[in-house]
């Protein structure tokens, strides 16, 4: 009697845990975009399971109010060195998000190649849509080309800065507007809520501009 | 050899084009021109009659030298360089020679030429004229339309100047009490009662009559305090028509409590003399494009019309247009303008996107320097003590220091301007939530002067699409950035604490 009572319990134990299991991939797979900022949801990209197969890494898109770019954390691809995981890093940004996310790099850009300096240095090199395809604006060139730094400076901390070239040229801007002649840092202000500003403090000091006081 | 293979190349591409003219105090002079491609060229030797220069090509084949007084201005025959004392300018292209003579791109006068001429020099492209010193060439838009039976001509003049209408037999000639036009369409066929429309030197639009018409009458509607708009009703010879209905104007701002009385006077000390307004994208470059259709660029393009209007109008300063027809310049050419005038304050007008089309309300960008390296921050840090270095034709590496360098000396009062410019913004037009922002844009950096670029409003929100076509928006935007500009004048001109 006490054996079948224990196998009962037992048995409940083993539903239970099951269920709270599947309950909890259910809600991982189900959950929507992460809101936080890259910075402190993705500090460095990890090794998912015992495998190696597979790194949780920030991915980047725009907002749905346009305000920023807010980071998802998806499964990628893992791979050897920081070139190579650079790359996978790269494609799977490139792939269309699902709805409501919105990517801030043209459909059809592809990556041609990358190349990791041993000073830190990424150059990317995409294919002409990323060009060609863009639809012009500051802040959508500002999204496409922070989109591209942080999904490499956030994961992956051997990458410092990122230089875009296009066709394994390098160009002066996108869409006319941010200047891509040489690496670019990570950019925190993008990857933030903006904060509310009034009239008296939008603007900076005088003799303080926000470049020179850091 | 392989010089002089391109430079023949170019003469076998030029045709004949209209001359432009260059109006002085003194009267107008033809100046001939051919055309390359899209590049219209002048002969230099006309330019050397009307300026009193030398021209001598080096004995090594790969220079001309043109010389005024002590000036010397070299032209690098391989490519488009001109060096002024030193001071390196680019151009579109090299002169080419056109049989016996050279000829030179218009940019050659703006931005080399007058750097030795030690006056106000205007090349304006659409209108062919290059307006020398302290002249006045109003620009004048003309249009036609039925009124009734009658037909009502519009001439919009900016900046304003005295005119009067009269009927000579056939011909109703319109004097504008001016050097010059730049009137456009400068002639044309007519419609109605107006049979062509012609001009005459020095400043009249001569209107023909057509069969029918009995009588004129006109009218001068304020647009705002620098232009104007003349109203002239022709109406049908027997029975009188209805007179035509008001002319309807958007309603005209009230000047700022901060604008003085208009001035011509300069003011001895540091001061606002020339402005530089950079309408942006152009030409092939639309730049971005609402849903409904709104183009980028000729949005940035009619504002800056509007803007550089008022500034000259209200302020008597110097105003030039980095573009003022539809044409792609490059950014570097841009920043080049604005240098090459000595301008004192650059401001980028643009349309702004976002693949959000919820994203809404006008930014003020001003340059970060992420990722320009440690000697453009020590730069900002310490804007007075290093001077920038210049050398002659040939060094493209010290070309590279200047553009790199340049706005980092100015950083901290591009950050002053940028404040002004969303102050007023905001008093006017909605503002994003990132109203003022620093980031590392082309046009900017090469800028020796404050610059700010300036994004009025999202036109990838359909609502804010509509606004940006509109003139009341416009309006109120050209009355923000005219605030802030004369806000900024008087910060330069009484610096705090002085």
């Amino acid at each position: 009697m006490a054996s079948r009572r224990q196998f009962v319990i037992v048995t409940v134990l083993v539903a239970v845990a099951i269920a709270v299991g599947w309950w909890a991939i259910v809600d991982y797979l189900a959950r929507p975009a992460a809101t936080q900022p890259a910075s402190a949801a993705a500090p460095a990209a990890q090794p998912v399971g015992n495998t190696g197969r597979r790194i949780k890494a920030a991915l980047f898109y725009v907002a749905e109010d346009g305000s920023h770019l807010t980071s998802v954390e998806r499964d990628v691809a893992f791979a050897d060195g920081a070139g190579e995981q650079a790359k996978r890093l790269i494609e799977a940004q490139l792939v269309p998000p699902p709805p409501p996310l919105l990517s801030a790099i043209p459909g059809g850009t592809s990556l041609r190649g990358l190349y990791v300096t041993d000073g830190g240095e990424a150059y990317v090199d995409f294919g002409g849509a990323l060009r060609s395809a863009h639809p012009g604006g500051s802040l959508n060139e500002i999204y496409t080309v922070y989109t591209i730094v942080s999904v490499l400076t956030v994961n992956l901390p051997a990458i410092t800065s990122v230089q875009i070239l296009i066709d394994g040229h390098e160009v002066d801007t996108l869409a006319g507007h941010v200047d891509l002649r040489r690496p670019l840092p990570r950019a925190a202000q993008w990857l933030e809520l903006p904060r509310p500003a009034s009239p008296s403090e939008s603007a900076p000091p005088p003799e303080t501009p926000a470049a020179v006081r850091r | 050899m392989a010089a002089g293979a391109v430079l023949i190349l170019h003469a076998q591409n030029l045709r004949p084009a209209a001359p432009y003219s260059v109006v002085t105090s003194e009267g107008r002079t033809p100046i001939a021109a051919v055309v390359s491609g899209d590049q219209d060229l002048l002969r230099l030797d006309d330019l050397a009659a009307v300026f009193q220069l030398s021209v001598r090509e080096d004995r090594t084949g790969n220079a001309l030298t043109v010389s005024r007084a002590s000036s010397t201005i070299v032209l690098s025959l391989d490519q488009g360089l001109a060096s002024i004392a030193g001071r390196l300018v680019s151009l579109p292209s090299p002169p080419v020679r056109d049989g016996v003579r050279w000829v030179v791109p218009p940019e050659f006068v703006a931005r080399a030429l007058a750097l030795i001429l030690d006056k106000r020099v205007e090349v304006r492209r659409p209108s062919r004229l290059i307006v020398v010193g302290d002249v006045r060439v109003p620009r004048v838009t003309v249009r036609q339309e039925p009124a009734g039976s009658a037909t009502r001509v519009t001439f919009d003049v900016s900046p304003r100047a005295n005119y009067s209408v009269a009927q000579d037999g056939r011909r109703l000639l319109v004097r504008f009490d001016a050097d010059a036009l730049d009137a456009s369409p400068a002639t044309g066929a007519g419609t109605g009662l107006v049979e062509s429309i012609t001009s005459s030197e020095p400043a009249t639009v001569v209107l023909q009559l057509a069969a029918g018409f009995g009588s004129f009458r006109s009218a001068t509607v304020p647009i705002d305090a620098a232009s104007s708009r003349i109203v002239v009703d022709l109406m049908p010879s027997g029975a009188p028509s209805p007179p035509p209905s008001p002319v309807q104007l958007p309603p005209v701002p009230a000047p700022p409590p901060s604008d003085p009385s208009p001035t011509f006077a300069q003011p001895a000390g540091p001061a606002i003399r020339t402005v530089v307004i950079d309408p942006g994208h152009g030409g092939d470059e639309q730049g971005a494009r609402g849903a409904n259709g709104a183009l980028e660029k000729d949005i940035t393009l009619d504002v800056s019309r509007r803007l550089k209007a008022t500034i000259e109008g209200r302020l008597g300063i110097r105003v030039i247009l980095t573009r003022d027809d539809d044409r792609l310049v490059p950014l570097d050419e841009r920043a080049a303008i604005a240098n090459n005038n000595k301008a004192d304050v650059f401001v980028s007008l643009h349309a702004n996107a976002s693949p959000s089309r919820e994203a809404k309300g006008a930014e003020v960008f001003y340059l970060s320097l992420d990722g320009y390296g440690e000697e453009a921050r020590k730069m900002a840090e310490n804007p007075d003590v290093k001077r920038l270095p210049v050398v002659g034709v040939g060094s493209r590496d010290i070309e590279l220091i200047l553009w790199e360098l340049a706005q980092a000396r100015h950083l901290a009062e591009s950050g002053v301007l940028a404040g002004l410019v969303e102050e007023e913004l905001r008093r006017r037009i909605e503002m994003s939530p990132r109203s003022i922002q620093q980031a590392p844009f082309r046009v900017l950096v090469g800028a020796n002067m404050p610059a700010v670029l300036v994004e009025m409003a999202f036109i990838s929100n359909p609502d804010q699409e509509s606004q940006l076509v509109s003139d009341g928006f416009k309006t109120r935007v050209v009355q923000a950035l005219y605030d802030a500009i004369v806000r900024y004048r008087a910060r330069i001109e009484s610096p705090p604490g002085r």
